[in-house]
């Protein structure tokens, strides 16, 4: 950001709860299905008929909200916003308005200066606020193109029309983009450890939109916002974010003003675009929805959730560093996902060393799955295989360079490490008499470099350690045939 | 609260209805009446009375009245379009609205 001005900026997400019926009725909400086929009366916002509200989106809010370090209240009460769109067939959206489902978190996310090319180059802890967290219904999806005259119409499917969301804002704490990229991350990660959301942008069941303005440093008062919406990934956000920050100090510097608009980010033409819509005040006049009595959540009902959840990353991380002895990235990292976590935690153990375990996964087992398109759930070297194979280096049966090899081929073949050790003769020789054996042949054999060696000519030592490598097809203890050639070649 | 003619366009506007002029003159002592009726209730005391959120009654309001999350057979697409005033495709078809 160009010295002497600092940008504000406010998220807001809307995630789509994880339930296999609609939050107010009985539909589905499977996504592609033929449109308007998993709709109903209460969908279709057809005259008389009452929404129920679904008990797990309660449950998935709740744990939501625990995940972000929520507060939930004790009651609150669905609202109906009014606004008019052939999206929304009841001309209003159940949703919550002054006393939502949950208030006040402080939630610590990690976050990292980045280089030009985005590469993280220091992390640290910041404290986000967050304003709220409420339930409510989407709307159903108007279909702009790819159907007969477009040019004329508005197609309108409302499969989606009542899925549960949870909306999530922030106060406006964030300063540059890459923090509002790291929170997001973070948000999406909490959802789906928790299994709240499958928070996966690409298939739309995470939305994100921003507030951003800008203001010369040391200046107090928030400059004039523009709402940033269209962002599809969480790239994409953080470029829109960037892109809108740089334009408003250029707009301001030239002399001119930002007007307060809602702008979509052009992922193809890599910038924003004021949305062209009715430019009309909302006004939502929300008030009580008069047909759901108030969500009350009891104690019991909270405490019943939190027993249901797993531990949460953070706690996690910290655990992996005090138990396992990890750094704060190797934990970071092995925390970031649920099934890497436990993949982890099970290799751990099956070593019998965490530190060794963390290295192989971090150095070998990741570029692999990296490389295969695979997260650590499908990875077909199991835990316990990794554990084993780590434990096989560390009692000295092969060596730490054989071992990369072996789990290669582990990788590529599903076999066990012990079965390929045995099939490819790979076990070490470290018994100390047969390597003592064979550095006596390689040195019977070569008593010109002896005789060198003995002169002075120190730099031979390596070709003694080839020789009985090569001699012992590479399976000698490297260690041992160090100690034992140290001491073969001092003899006189 | 008197209801003026620009409260009536607003709500007009807001709920995209196109009303003439004289539907404007007539509609607005008709809902001045209708707001005027029910403000009778500000003379009454209220401020030791509940809410009556979602439901007459306190009972109403604490009846635990949500649902498990079992799918339930839908209309489908047939009989969900089939009294649309528009549908093609499959949708419920409309004017352009982008």
């Amino acid at each position: 950001m160009k010295e002497g001005w600092e940008a504000v900026i406010g998220l807001e997400i809307h995630a789509q709860l994880n339930t296999e019926s609609k939050i107010f009725c009985g539909c589905s909400t499977r996504f592609g299905d033929e449109p308007n086929a998993n709709t109903c009366p209460v969908c279709l916002g057809l005259p008389g008929a009452l929404p129920v509200l679904n008990r797990r989106a309660v449950e998935l809010g709740a744990r939501a909200a625990l995940a972000l370090g929520l507060r939930i209240n004790e009651e609150s009460i669905f609202a109906r916003k009014n606004y008019f769109y052939p999206d929304l067939p009841k001309g209003y959206q159940i949703s919550q308005y002054d006393r939502p489902f949950s208030e006040h978190g402080e939630l610590e996310i990690v976050t990292a200066t980045r280089d030009a090319a985005g590469h993280a180059r220091e992390w640290r802890p910041m404290i986000i606020r967050i304003t709220r967290m409420h339930l409510e219904e989407d709307a159903g999806k108007n279909v702009h193109e790819g159907l007969p005259e477009t040019d004329r119409y508005s197609y309108v499917d409302l499969n989606r029309a009542g899925t549960p969301l949870a909306e999530i804002v922030t106060e406006p704490d964030f300063r540059t983009s890459w923090e509002a990229y790291d929170y997001v991350n973070h948000v999406r990660r909490a959802l789906q450890w928790v299994g709240a959301s499958e928070a996966d942008m690409e298939k739309g069941n995470l939305r994100c939109e921003a507030n951003v303005s800008v203001r010369r440093a040391g200046e107090e008062k928030f400059g004039t916002k523009v709402e940033l919406k269209n962002l599809n990934s969480v790239r994409f956000m953080q470029k829109a974010i960037e892109y809108e920050i740089e334009r408003h100090i250029e707009l301001i510097e030239s002399g001119g003003r930002v007007t307060q608009e809602t702008r979509l980010w052009d992922d193809r033409a890599n910038e924003t675009r004021v949305m062209r819509s009715k430019e009309e005040a909302h006004d939502y006049r929300y008030f009580p929805e008069p047909d759901l009595p108030p969500l009350v959540v009891t104690a019991a009902f909270i405490e019943e959730v939190t027993a249901q959840m797993p531990e949460l990353p953070e706690a996690r991380r910290r655990r992996f560093m005090e138990e396992y002895g990890l750094s704060f990235d190797d934990a970071s990292q092995f925390t970031a996902e649920r099934g890497l976590a436990d993949y982890y935690e099970r290799a751990a153990r099956a070593a019998t060393n965490a530190r060794a375990a963390a290295n192989w996964i971090r150095s070998e087992l990741l570029r692999e799955l990296e490389a295969s398109g695979r997260g650590a759930e499908e990875s077909p070297v199991k835990a316990e295989e990794l554990g084993a194979l780590v434990r096989l280096i560390d009692e000295g049966k092969i060596s730490g360079k054989q071992g990369k090899e072996v789990l290669v081929e582990m990788f590529a073949s599903g076999k066990s490490a012990a079965v390929i050790v045995e099939e490819q003769g790979l076990a070490q020789v470290s018994d100390a008499g047969e390597i003592e054996g064979i550095v006596d042949e390689v040195i019977a054999a070569s008593p010109k470099q002896l005789e060198q060696y003995r002169a002075g000519k120190e730099t031979l030592f390596g070709f003694f350690v080839g020789q009985v490598m090569k001699a012992s097809k590479g399976k000698a203890n490297p260690k041992l045939v160090n100690e034992v050639l140290q001491e073969r070649l001092r003899k006189s | 609260m008197p209801i003026t003619e620009s409260d009536i366009e607003k709500i007009a506007a807001l709920a995209q209805l196109e009303l003439t002029d004289e539907e404007r003159r007539a509609l607005t002592p008709q809902i001045a009446s209708i707001v005027n009726y029910v403000e009778q209730l500000n003379e009454l005391d209220t401020s030791a009375a509940e809410p009556a959120l979602g439901g007459l009654t306190g009972e109403g309001a604490r009846t635990d009245a949500a649902r498990e999350d079992a799918p339930l057979p839908s209309l489908g697409q047939t009989l969900a379009l089939d009294q649309a005033p528009d549908p093609a495709a499959g949708h419920f078809r409309v004017p352009k609205v982008l």
